[in-house]
Formats: C-alpha cells, sequence, structure tokens
C-alpha cells in the first residue's frame, strides 16, 4: 500500500543485483518538500536504491512496491520515470563522445517540455536560460563547444549533473553522493543550487557518505542505511550524533 | 523476448523509404554480354571510335580476369550473364527542356526529394540527375557555364569535349585495374563530367543522384572530375534503388584528377537498398573510387557516408604525387541486418612532403559485417611524408562483426605513419544516462551514434549533413540489442 500524501512511498523493497541481495525490505516515505538524507556506510545499498528508483536493467525488485505519485514505478520505464519528474544524478555521470553539451542539453529539455504539453524553447530562449544556469554553477566554459562530460573534472561532472536538474524542473530529486570528491566551495555551490530549487513542493533525497553537505542543506530526516535497511532515522541530530560515534558504534547501538 | 529485441522486429520490419518503382516505358537492351552488345550501347550514344575502342578492350581485358574474392565478403555466385546492361526511357533520352521530360520522372526525383523544376530547385546545388542508364537532366547548367564550368552527363560531355574526356578517361583508373573497373570500362552508361577551369572556384555544389529503377539492370556509371589549376569544387552523389528480391549490380568508376594547388571535395551519401531483415535482395556495389593529386599542393577529400547496399566493396583512394599534395578520407560505414561491407582507402605517397589523413567510423548493428581495408604506402622519393589513420568500430549488437585491416609499407626513414584503431560496444551506462533524462532507447542511440559520428559528418555540405544524419537514425531504427 502506498502511503497517502507521500510523493516517493517505498514498502518493504528487496532488490537484487548479479544473484546478491543488496536492498532488504527498505521502507521509505517522502512527503512532497521534504529533504531527506541517506546515510551508510560502503555497500549498505545506499547506489542500489537511487537506480532501483530510476528503473535500470539488471536491478531486480525482488519484493514491495516502489509508489510515485500514486503510481507503481515497477509499470514505469526509466524514460517514463524520468519525465514525470525523478531526476537521478549519478555519482559517476558517463562521457559521450562527439554529442556537443548544447545539443544534449536542448534535446532532453525539449523532450520534457514536450511531455508536459510545452512548446520546444527558441533557440534564442534556450541560449539564455542555458547560459543563465551554466553562470551561476561556473560552468560557461563547458557549454560552449564541448561533449557530454568529455574531459571534465570530477567536480564539472557533478556540476553538470545540477545544471541538467535545474533545466528539467523535477520534482523528485536524488543526488547519489553528489558532494564525493569535492572541496567545500564546491560543495557550498552545490548547496546553493539545490536550496535555490527547495520551493516547498520539490522533494530531495541526499545520498551521502559524509555529514559535511548536510552542514549546508538542512535536512529533514535523516536515515542510517545498513546491509540494505533502514536502520535507524531522526532528525539532523542523527547525522551529527553519526559523524561523532561512527557508523560501528551507531550501529551495535542500534542492534542491542 | 525482452522490450528492445521487440523494438528491433518492429522496426527491422519498416519498409525502405525509397523502395516504389516507376512505372515508365523503358527500352531495355536484353540480358548479356558480348561485343555486339557493346557496340549496340556505343552506337546509341553515337560515340566515336576511340571510344568503342576502349569499350572493346576493356571487354576483352575484363573477359580474361576473375572476380576478386579476397575481401571480407561472402559474395554469391553472380552470373554476369543475366543482367541486362542498359536501358533508357522509351520517350526521348536526352531532354532540351524540362517540358520533354516525362512527368513520371520528374514526379520520381520530387518523391526522392530532388526536384528538377526551376522554381523548387535546391538553392546552391546544380544537380545532374540520372535514372537507369541515362542522364535526365543537370540543373543550372548556364549559370556554371558562364564561369566556364563543364557539369553534365559524361555522355554529353563525349559528344561535347570529346578532347577532355579522351585526355583523361582511363587515366586515373585504367582498364585492367581490377575486375569490376574493366566492366564498367566495357559497358557503362552515364554518369557526370565536371571541369573547373584555371583559377575558377565553383560558386555551388555540384551533385549526382543515382536511381536504379528498371527490373535485373546493372548500373555502371562513370564519372569523372577535373579540377585545372588553382580551382575548387565540391561534388557530392546520393544514390537509391527501389525494393527488389533478386540482387542488382553496381560497379561504377569515379576518376578524379586534381592539378596544382587545385582542391576537390567528393561526398557521397549512399542508400542503395540493401535488401530485407533476411538479407534477401538488396545491390551489390562493386566501386572503383580514385583520385590523383597531380599538381603540386593539390587537395582531395573524400567524405563517405554509405547506409546501403547488400554487399560493399569499395576503397576511395587517392594517389598523391605532388609535393605537398594532401589527401583525406572520412567514412561512416553503416551495416543492418544481413548487410556486408569491406570499404576503406588507399594512400599513395608519390610526391615529396605529402600528408594524408582517415578517419574511419564503422557501426554494425544486426547480424551484418563490417570491415575497414586499409592501405598507407609511402614511396622512396615520398620523403617527409606523413599518414594519420584512425580507425574506430561500434558495435551495436553481438550477433554483427567489426574488422580492422590496415596495411602499412614506407620505404623511407623521413616519413611519419601512426594509426589508431578502436573497437567499443554502444555503453548500456550511455543508453541508461540518457534514459534518465527522459529519452527513450532509439533516441539515445540516434544521439550516441551521431555524436560517434561527428567527426565525418560535420565534412559533409551543410545541405546534405542534416539528410545524412537523418539517412543514419532511419537506418538504425530498430538496431539496438
Amino acid at each position: 500500500m502506498e502511503n497517502q500524501g507521500s510523493l516517493l512511498s517505498i514498502r518493504d523493497l528487496h532488490v537484487r543485483v548479479e544473484d546478491k541481495d543488496i536492498l532488504r525490505g527498505l521502507s521509505l516515505d517522502i512527503r512532497p518538500g521534504e529533504v531527506h538524507a541517506i546515510m551508510g556506510p560502503n555497500g549498505s545499498g545506499k547506489s542500489t536504491l537511487s537506480l532501483a528508483i530510476a528503473g535500470k536493467e539488471g536491478y531486480e525488485v525482488q519484493g514491495g512496491q516502489m509508489y510515485y505519485k500514486g503510481k507503481d514505478l515497477s509499470e514505469m520505464d526509466p524514460e517514463e520515470r524520468a519525465l514525470e519528474g525523478i531526476f537521478i544524478s549519478f555519482q559517476h555521470p558517463v562521457e559521450i563522445p562527439g554529442v556537443t553539451m548544447m545539443n544534449f542539453l536542448r534535446t532532453i529539455l525539449n523532450k520534457h517540455r514536450e511531455y508536459r504539453g510545452e512548446e520546444p524553447l527558441s533557440g534564442r530562449e534556450f541560449l539564455q536560460r542555458v547560459r543563465e544556469v551554466a553562470t551561476t554553477l561556473g560552468l560557461d566554459h563547458l557549454i560552449r563547444n564541448r561533449f557530454v562530460n568529455e574531459g571534465f573534472s570530477g567536480g564539472e561532472k557533478k556540476k553538470n549533473e545540477l545544471l541538467q536538474m535545474i533545466l528539467l524542473e523535477p520534482e523528485m530529486v536524488i543526488l547519489d553522493e553528489i558532494d564525493s570528491g569535492l572541496d567545500i566551495d564546491a560543495i557550498k555551490t552545490v548547496a546553493k543550487a539545490v536550496n535555490g530549487m527547495r520551493d516547498g513542493k520539490r522533494s530531495f533525497l541526499l545520498i551521502t557518505h559524509y555529514q559535511r553537505l548536510l552542514n549546508f542543506i538542512e535536512p529533514d530526516v535523516v536515515h542510517i542505511l545498513v546491509d540494505g535497511k533502514i536502520v535507524k532515522s531522526g532528525d539532523k541530530r542523527l547525522a551529527e550524533e553519526l559523524e561523532a560515534r561512527g557508523y560501528d558504534q551507531l550501529v551495535a547501538s542500534v542492534q542491542q | 523476448m525482452s522490450d528492445s529485441d521487440k523494438i528491433i522486429q518492429e522496426y527491422t520490419t519498416r519498409e525502405y523509404e525509397h523502395g516504389f518503382v516507376t512505372d515508365i516505358e523503358m527500352d531495355v537492351v536484353p540480358p548479356g554480354l558480348d561485343e555486339e552488345k557493346i557496340r549496340f550501347i556505343s552506337r546509341k550514344k553515337n560515340e566515336p571510335d576511340w571510344l568503342l575502342e576502349f569499350r572493346l578492350k576493356a571487354y576483352r581485358t575484363w573477359k580474361q580476369m576473375e572476380q576478386p574474392n579476397w575481401a571480407h565478403l561472402d559474395i554469391p555466385p553472380i552470373d554476369f550473364q543475366s543482367y541486362s546492361y542498359y536501358a533508357e526511357p522509351k520517350k526521348k533520352p536526352r531532354y532540351k527542356s524540362l517540358d520533354e521530360v516525362d512527368p513520371k520522372l520528374i514526379e520520381t526525383f520530387n518523391k526522392l526529394g530532388i526536384p528538377l523544376e526551376e522554381q523548387k530547385r535546391l538553392a546552391g546545388v546544380a544537380v545532374d540527375a540520372v535514372f537507369d542508364s541515362v542522364s535526365v537532366m543537370t540543373t543550372y547548367k548556364e549559370t556554371l557555364q558562364e564561369l566556364g564550368i563543364i557539369f553534365c552527363s559524361i555522355s554529353e560531355a563525349v559528344q561535347e569535349h570529346p578532347d577532355l574526356v579522351k585526355k583523361y578517361l582511363g587515366s586515373v583508373v585504367p582498364i585492367h585495374d581490377n575486375f569490376y573497373a574493366a566492366l564498367n570500362s566495357a559497358v557503362f552508361s552515364d554518369g557526370s563530367f565536371v571541369y573547373i577551369p584555371p583559377g575558377v572556384r565553383c560558386p555551388m555544389e555540384l551533385s549526382t543522384y543515382f536511381r536504379i529503377n528498371t527490373k535485373g539492370l546493372g548500373q555502371f556509371e562513370r564519372t569523372l572530375i577535373i579540377a585545372d589549376e588553382g580551382s575548387y569544387v565540391s561534388y557530392l552523389e546520393g544514390c537509391t534503388a527501389p525494393m527488389r528480391d533478386e540482387n542488382q549490380l553496381h560497379a561504377a568508376v569515379v576518376e578524379i584528377i586534381v592539378h596544382k594547388d587545385a582542391e576537390v571535395k567528393y561526398s557521397t551519401v549512399q542508400n542503395w537498398y540493401p535488401g530485407d531483415e533476411e538479407g534477401k535482395g538488396g545491390i551489390f556495389n562493386f566501386v572503383t573510387k580514385r583520385g590523383i593529386c597531380l599538381g603540386d599542393r593539390s587537395k582531395l577529400s573524400w567524405t563517405q557516408v554509405e547506409t546501403g547496399s547488400a554487399i560493399t566493396w569499395k576503397y576511395p583512394s587517392t594517389i598523391l604525387k605532388g609535393d605537398y599534395s594532401q589527401a583525406e578520407f572520412y567514412s561512416v560505414a553503416l551495416t543492418n541486418n544481413r548487410q556486408q561491407a569491406d570499404t576503406g582507402t588507399k594512400m599513395i605517397h608519390l610526391g615529396k612532403h605529402t600528408k594524408s589523413l582517415v578517419i574511419s567510423k564503422g557501426i554494425s548493428a544486426g547480424r551484418s559485417q563490417n570491415t575497414y581495408r586499409g592501405m598507407v604506402s609511402i614511396a622512396k622519393n615520398a620523403v617527409h611524408s606523413r599518414n594519420f589513420s584512425q580507425c574506430d568500430s561500434l558495435l551495436l549488437t553481438d550477433k554483427c562483426g567489426a574488422h580492422t585491416f590496415p596495411y602499412i609499407d614506407v620505404h623511407n626513414s623521413s616519413s611519419v605513419v601512426e594509426h589508431e584503431a578502436t573497437t567499443s560496444k554502444i555503453a548500456d551506462e550511455q543508453i541508461f544516462y540518457l534514459q534518465q533524462r527522459g529519452l527513450d532507447e532509439e533516441e539515445a542511440v540516434r544521439l550516441i551514434v551521431n555524436g560517434y559520428a561527428r567527426e565525418v559528418l560535420q565534412q559533409l555540405p551543410m545541405e546534405f549533413a542534416a539528410e545524412a544524419r537523418k539517412l543514419l537514425e532511419i537506418s538504425l531504427e530498430g538496431s539496438v540489442g
């Protein structure tokens, strides 16, 4: 059963990847406007959760349900989930050689606009919009004559994910370790972009290893994911507690 | 059956866009080939004696030759006596004005996107339209004449400019060059002739559009392009044929002569009928294309986008004779279903300080076989020469094949030859990334392949780049697996 009032509602989710059970009974409810953070050690299933929500092939749902806006996600193709407003930022965005940033951004933006029943943006409107967003992220140099993610630094790739997020205006944003490998200035830029997108309706799920990002983006709920299950949920103080005590101690205290 | 397999099936059963047949009365020479048929073709075209001799000599040479079988191709036995070697529309083979052209022919070219009517013509592109064995119409001829540029069918050039034709015909691809070139020299029907006078920069794209219509007909066009000193021309050819169950034969010869300080850009968008999904029917495309950079600082650039034909055997090549001459070869060859392609280039460096560049992008889908075969040869006297070759292969399924056969032959120590080759499978990660941004699988593959082929596509004249991109997309439909 889906939880009434949730944007994304996950019930007792079991996911298997390459014959290994990764998620084992995960439940989660995200209401419109909420910011959730999922923290957990390596191998706990954080990325599997985001890829299962995105509908990636090979992420087999063995049990449980995922509802988004009241619809069963298992009946939607990955592109349909995207067009319905689920946006995932990838940990390691792929390079697409020969495809210019402009062509890529225009193609995906117009696809979303078409799906929403809006007119495609004219060349001039599009350029103006992209330049505006790229400038706020400090990516101006990457939108001219560059191919998608090709030769981008780690930080540039992450910011390029945010550029797409801002352009596509999704309703459910899942940021998978957007902070990994970023210096403090870049993290502040990321936080500014995310905070700028918070409008009381749009929801966020931040998947992260460290509490650092949460100093700049204040979550409503923090979950601790261990061995494919959420073992503890709380407010932002839980993240601070985790930072102070470490996973091992915190998990041990939960298990007792 | 997975979703992507279903999509493949849906699309591969989709019909070839240009597969229609024009119902028009044709004079078709009965099938078979002998000296009498060659005399007939020559008489029909009112050719001078030297050309008849050229044809007969070629025929006798051809009879002594055997079909080459060194390519990575599985060619079924071909009965050369079963083909007809000449066909022309019954109502007047050559037209003085468009009013005399059978409306069915005009309609055919309209359907193919090649309007011949004055008011509808493509701006900035002069077109020679070849239907089966004859040239129907050449547009913008008068405009070009004012600059001294000759752009007409080769049959017409034989009548109007015999000295030029006699001087250059067979000078780059001699009669005995290979089996198919010898056959073409014996029976060639029509094709384009281009001459750019010294110092003239041709102000528009010159383009020939080849259409095979008649059943059981072989098409043997002959193209001759001469760029005199310091001139420039960009030439493009396009090809289609109706869908037929039997294999049609196409064996063309293209010769290009580039004089001192001249430059020729030659582009091909080849979309002959490739056969159905089981490999039935389709064009056998056995083509000899060669250019010579005759003078110092001359330049020849080949660009080809090959998506059609059941079997392709084609190696557009350049002889770099002039010092400091340059040649380029840009190729995208896409094979789907049961198509087979063995294609590439030869760069033969004879002059000093000569430079060549090869960029080849193979795309294999379905159960097709796609081979790059390239030769770089640098002679002893071609000191300080350079070649860079890059051959990439992209595999879209696990049932197709990609092969690369580079031959390198260098005879001096001051030259540099570099060869890079990559083979990759279209990455699931790339497709998924684009799906997460809202594109379906087909759209994702299209975007990725267009990106992959970009380096080559951007060499095409602007008017044709969009068409080539569309052609790649159509040929790709349902190729994901």
